[in-house]
């Protein structure tokens, strides 16, 4: 792996794009690497624009806030692209040379001849995943479709060891009550109760990132 | 039994610098609340608002497990800053903590505690207070707090969170000091954010605070502070009462003065200087110090050396420090998350008349957006970019 890598991930809120941002930093520092986790959302609200920043690396990370310059962008929410639910525009701003786009649709959306034409000259590589198709088929809720998401972000870049994501999944579900706010714990609540009990909610949420790891497919630019 | 009955007593000098420290992956929140955990804490005084509420959450699970002596959930701001002022005049150690817009209006109050002389901590989490309505970390508001009378530290992130945090409850309460501790770090890019943080162990705690030995005495109506709030010179209105409203007003400030042998004891000094000898020097606090240590390490790999000057103390302000690590310096510039620049004017009436230096006007990033280390880059090699 290179030495840095910058991720931004783009959603709507209430599809766990912070809790996936903080399970995939869990994930790098239980495989030896650093790594800072940074949302960034206005009020906590349903489908309103939510972003995170995961920053991986084998060195020091100095710098705090928002990833502008990112190497891998997810896009969990097509409304994210078609509905301009993005801290950024366009949704690939900042997006660096051979960088990498995850959107979540079940199929390639109709970018506009401008955006394609910028991606291609980035050497940009597109990808796509029906990450909600996904979390239905496997978990049964839609509520693991961030967790699709990073399984798809795996199945395109080796980032952390075998093993860390369900190791992170177990930290953040499995033991002491994460606390960050009502809506949060809520969530967590509703999520739990998809489950008759936590190692089901792991075992099917690895079992979610596994089978999206298959299905992400690149995109022709 | 409570749990805080379990933790054993340990000097500050002790928890801070001897004690062993194992490292956590945890948001600057948690950092906070760990502090708290470690801080035999009398009363924790919470009103929501976006980012302090998740450490505010927090330390109302401490409560839950026993860390705390008591939970108070204010009405507002104003409430809960005022109920500060109550609690803290009892004797008892007291905390609370808010952000931007609640901070603003509860200034009144927080502007009144240093001429009460009330040690408390105040954790401030930075938000945009100006319209539009934002939740993000615009640190604006910092510069109404240095006009306070308040100590004020600047943390730069999760570690500095947990460390100036447990080291302002000892500062705040020290006799020549008696004054509050305002302990500010950006929202969201510290407090939401994850990193390591080394702590002591949590069965570890501060002595409990010893309010007899304090420079006022607690609740005595008799005696100032009370006594000159509850009679207060303005009825008088005669020389005599301008003079003690002077005299008391010119003790305030004093007292900032005598925290900074504190401030260097607990926090290894009022700035932290990287590359001292640099021609340019970077002047930074809280967030705005990382990026600038980026920029520090893409300038080294470019070539340059340019120098850093950590500012961790906006009050008392680190003067004397500033003019010494900036005597050499040809350019200086002072990277804020504010479009005010309140460390830009502290920075040019300090060296002014002291140093040779160009002072550049920026960078500034506002609204709550991070800054780029691209953009300081920019002042360091181009000048003022247009």
């Amino acid at each position: 792996m290179q030495e840095k890598t910058f991720i931004r991930m783009s959603g709507l809120g209430g599809q766990g794009v912070v809790t996936a941002a903080h399970i995939l930093g869990v994930a790098a520092v239980r495989s030896g690497l650093l790594s800072t986790v940074n949302p960034f959302f206005g009020a906590e609200k349903r489908l309103a624009p939510a972003e995170s920043y995961v920053r991986i690396s084998t060195h020091p990370i100095r710098e705090r806030g928002e990833v502008l310059f990112p190497d891998i962008i997810l896009i969990l929410h097509p409304h994210v692209i078609t509905l301009g639910k993005c801290y950024t525009m366009p949704f690939f701003e900042g997006l660096q040379p051979q960088g990498k786009i995850i959107i979540n649709a079940p199929e390639p959306l109709p970018l506009g001849e401008r955006d394609l034409a910028q991606l291609a000259g980035l050497a940009a590589q597109l990808y796509y995943i029906p990450a909600t198709q996904v979390a239905m088929e496997v978990a049964g809720t839609n509520l693991s479709t961030n967790i699709a998401m990073l399984g798809a972000l795996l199945g395109v870049v080796n980032l952390v060891k075998p093993g860390a994501l369900e190791e992170a999944l177990t930290e953040r579900f499995g033991g002491a009550k994460f606390i960050a706010s009502g809506t949060t714990a809520a969530l967590d609540d509703v999520l739990k109760g998809k489950f008759a009990k936590v190692a089901q909610l792991i075992e099917k949420n690895v079992a979610v990132a596994e089978q999206a790891k298959s299905c992400v497919q690149q995109y022709a630019l | 039994m409570i749990k805080t009955e379990k933790q054993r007593v340990v000097t500050p000098e002790y928890l801070f610098f001897e004690a062993p420290r194992t490292r956590s992956y945890i948001t600057g929140s948690e950092a906070a609340n760990e502090a708290v955990r470690r801080g035999n804490v009398d009363i924790a005084i919470a009103y929501p608002i976006t980012p302090q509420s998740e450490t505010m959450q927090q330390v109302g699970e401490l409560y839950a497990e026993g860390y705390l002596r008591d939970y108070y959930r204010a009405e507002d701001e104003v409430g809960a800053f005022a109920a500060m002022s109550g609690a803290s005049r009892t004797g008892v150690r007291c905390l609370t903590a808010s952000s931007g817009p609640g901070l603003m209006r509860g200034l009144e109050t927080v502007a009144s505690w240093p001429g009460h002389r009330l040690p408390l901590v105040f954790l401030i989490m930075c938000r945009v207070i100006n319209a539009p309505l934002s939740i993000q970390p615009d640190n604006l508001e910092l510069g109404y707090m240095l006009l306070t009378g308040n100590v004020v530290l600047h943390a730069e992130n999760q570690q500095d969170f947990f460390d100036y945090t447990l080291a302002g409850f000892v500062i705040s309460e020290k006799c020549e000091v008696t004054l509050p501790v305002a302990v500010a770090v950006d929202g969201f890019f510290v407090t939401h954010a994850r990193g390591w943080v080394e702590m002591p162990s949590a069965d570890l705690k501060l002595p409990a605070r010893e309010c007899y030995s304090e420079a006022v005495p607690m609740i005595d109506n008799e005696n100032p502070p009370i006594r000159i709030a509850r009679d207060a010179p303005i009825q008088k209105s005669n020389f005599i009462s301008y003079q003690m409203h002077a005299a008391w007003q010119q003790e305030i400030q004093a007292a900032l003065e005598r925290s900074r042998q504190w401030i260097t004891r607990y926090l290894g000094g009022l700035i932290e200087v990287v590359n001292p000898g640099a021609e340019t020097m970077l002047i930074a606090s809280g967030s705005a110090v990382s990026q600038s240590r980026e920029a520090v390490r893409q300038a080294e790999e470019a070539g340059k050396e340019v120098g850093l000057i950590k500012i961790k103390s906006l009050r008392p302000f680190p003067g004397e420090e500033l003019r010494q690590a900036c005597a050499h310096a040809k350019r200086i510039i002072v990277p804020e998350f504010n479009c005010i620049g309140w460390l830009n004017r502290e920075v040019r009436s300090t060296l002014y008349g002291w140093v040779d230096a160009e002072i550049a006007d920026g960078p500034r990033v506002c609204g709550g957006i991070t800054m780029p280390t691209e953009m300081i880059l920019e002042w360091v090699f181009e000048g003022k970019p247009l």
